[in-house]
């Protein structure tokens, strides 16, 4: 597959993509502490999630991830390079698919290349974003408009808008949250699938255990006031995941440990 | 038992328990047959209240001697006489007030929408000059501009410039959370943001303000004709009130309405194919 043949200058798998170290976030308007001294080092090829109740700072950390907003302290280093801002080698995915009614499923997709490299390069990259389309399973669908695609699809269209520019790194905000549950098992097989095809490295915030677990190579377990990550969970389920895996006595224990893990209050 | 059998239990020769839901008998007239009734009705009405001397004839015509005027003021117009140069005037006035409404109204709407030096400190002004009673400057546009169609026009983009500024800046600010850190994460210029995404999303909002704009024109070229003479068809409408002549009033009245609704109409469909993404009503002119 072309595309992902594409990816130039891949690490070697297991080598360090992204690292924090000390990352910490305080609000200065009303000094709050959102996040405290967060390390974590995302390997290439690997998945891994983070889990927390809500203002636990996940959406914090992500920010900062992102190059949404500076950190107070500490260092954010993806591929060798501080983060200092968005750059097109992050790639991100929302709660909602955030495609524009507007523009067909294609142009959605190769918006990214037109914002950074113009119309022209847009319209080059239109046979990748096909390739794209081939790989979630929406061939046929270049020219149709967002308002005709379901939720499921909307999704995997964003999916490809998010790997056209080849980042380096998958940033994934509760990416399923909003589709029905059979959808969201389907779609998680599906991203774990694209990933391992592209030998992706992604990162998931997410309110669900079982699915940072099926998912995951590791879990991070995060808690609030101030944000820090209380837990390092390392999942060893075999890869490739299957949603029968979900059933088992192993599954069901590592998601026990996490919720054990978790206080009830944040829970509320 | 299992769950299959439970499933199954049910005797096969039971009958059906179909039923019919109710539905009220003025649901199923067809809805040209109920606006036919309520015209009927008023005509009706109208008819009656004439008839019988209730109203005097140079208050309110009978509905007779005002489809009989219709059809004068119709045939004048179809054949080109001096109605139709005065119903001339008044469309160039529509047109340029609505032309310059939309330019200006457009341009403020996005300063006043996408700047904070626009919010803060243009918005407070045209929100105070909107509150104005806006026909009371009629006489102003006329002391200025003349007794030509300058002055109606003014007024009529006076009018119609306020709903499309407001339709602007509240559709500059529809755009989602989400649209915003996604446009911002793929390193989007402030004016990509504007031309490839707030823009668009505007649409819908601009064109309710368009709409709402549409209307307001037309009532702004008559008043500023009623107010500044002129030869359009405020004049006429004046001359026959002057002369009495009611059953005039009206139909010009009503080939005036025909007018309005077609500009609508316009805006409408413009809308239609232009925002051919929002599937939701678009002839109401309600909230986007």
């Amino acid at each position: 597959m072309p595309a992902a043949a594409a990816l130039t200058e891949t690490p070697p798998l297991g080598a360090p993509v992204y690292q924090l170290r000390n990352v910490g976030k305080t609000y200065a308007r009303n000094a709050i502490k959102a996040l405290d001294s967060v390390n974590l080092t995302l390997t290439q090829g690997s998945f891994s999630s983070v889990i927390g109740s809500s203002g636990c700072g996940k959406s914090t950390l992500l920010k900062i991830m992102s190059g949404l907003i500076p950190p107070s302290t500490g260092r954010v280093v993806l591929q060798g390079k501080p983060v200092t801002g968005p750059r097109r080698d992050i790639g991100m995915m929302f709660q909602q698919a955030t495609l524009f009614p507007w523009r067909t499923t294609l142009e959605n997709i190769v918006l990214p290349i037109e914002i950074r490299d113009g119309k022209a390069a847009a319209k080059a990259a239109r046979d990748k974003a096909r390739a794209l389309l081939e790989l979630v399973g929406l061939k046929g669908f270049e020219n149709t408009y967002p308002g005709e695609l379901s939720g499921g699809m909307a999704q995997r269209a964003s999916i490809c808008r998010m790997l056209i520019t080849e980042p380096a790194v998958l940033l994934l905000d509760e990416p399923f949250s909003a589709l029905d549950e059979l959808t969201r098992d389907f779609m998680n097989m599906e991203l774990q699938r694209i990933c391992t095809s592209r030998n992706a490295t992604a990162f998931l915030v997410t309110h669900s255990i079982p699915e940072a677990v099926i998912l995951s190579d590791v879990v991070y377990v995060m808690k609030p006031r101030p944000g820090h990550i209380a837990e390092v969970v390392e999942i060893d389920l075999p890869r490739p995941r299957t949603l029968d895996m979900m059933t088992t006595p192993k599954f069901g224990a590592i998601v026990e440990h996490i919720r054990s893990r978790l206080d009830k209050e944040a829970f509320i | 038992m299992s769950l299959e059998r439970i499933a199954d239990s049910s005797p096969a020769t039971e009958e059906d328990t179909v039923w019919k839901e109710e539905t009220g008998w003025l649901d199923r007239v067809p809805r040209a047959a109920k606006m036919l009734f309520v015209f009927a009705v008023f005509i009706l009405l109208w008819d009656l209240v004439t008839r019988f001397g209730m109203v005097s004839r140079i208050i309110l015509p009978t509905p007779y001697e005002t489809l009989k005027d219709l059809i004068f003021v119709g045939k004048n117009l179809l054949t080109g006489q001096y109605m139709l140069g005065a119903l001339w005037i008044t469309l160039k006035e529509v047109f340029y007030g609505f032309l310059l409404a939309m330019l200006i109204g457009f341009t403020l709407g996005v300063i006043v929408g996408e700047t904070a030096f626009g919010e803060q400190a243009i918005m407070p002004y045209l929100v105070a000059i909107d509150t104005m009673p806006k026909v009371a400057f009629a006489p102003l546009f006329v002391a200025w501009l003349g007794f030509d169609i300058d002055s109606k026009v003014a007024l009529a983009a006076f009018i119609a410039t306020f709903p499309i500024v407001v339709g602007t800046a509240a559709g500059l600010h529809s755009a989602d959370v989400n649209s915003r850190n996604l446009f911002r994460t793929m390193g989007a210029s402030r004016w990509q943001t504007l031309i490839k995404m707030k823009l668009p999303m505007a649409l819908p909002q601009v064109f309710t303000g368009l709409k709402i704009g549409s209307v307001g024109v037309m009532a702004g070229a008559i008043t500023g004709e009623f107010l500044g003479g002129g030869k359009g068809f405020g004049e006429l409408i004046r001359t026959a009130a002057s002369q009495l002549n009611t059953p005039r009033v009206f139909s010009l009245i009503l080939y005036l309405s025909i007018i309005g609704l077609a500009i609508f109409t316009l805006v409408s469909f413009a809308q239609r194919r232009i925002v051919f993404w929002q599937k939701d009503r678009v002839s109401t002119g309600g909230e986007g």
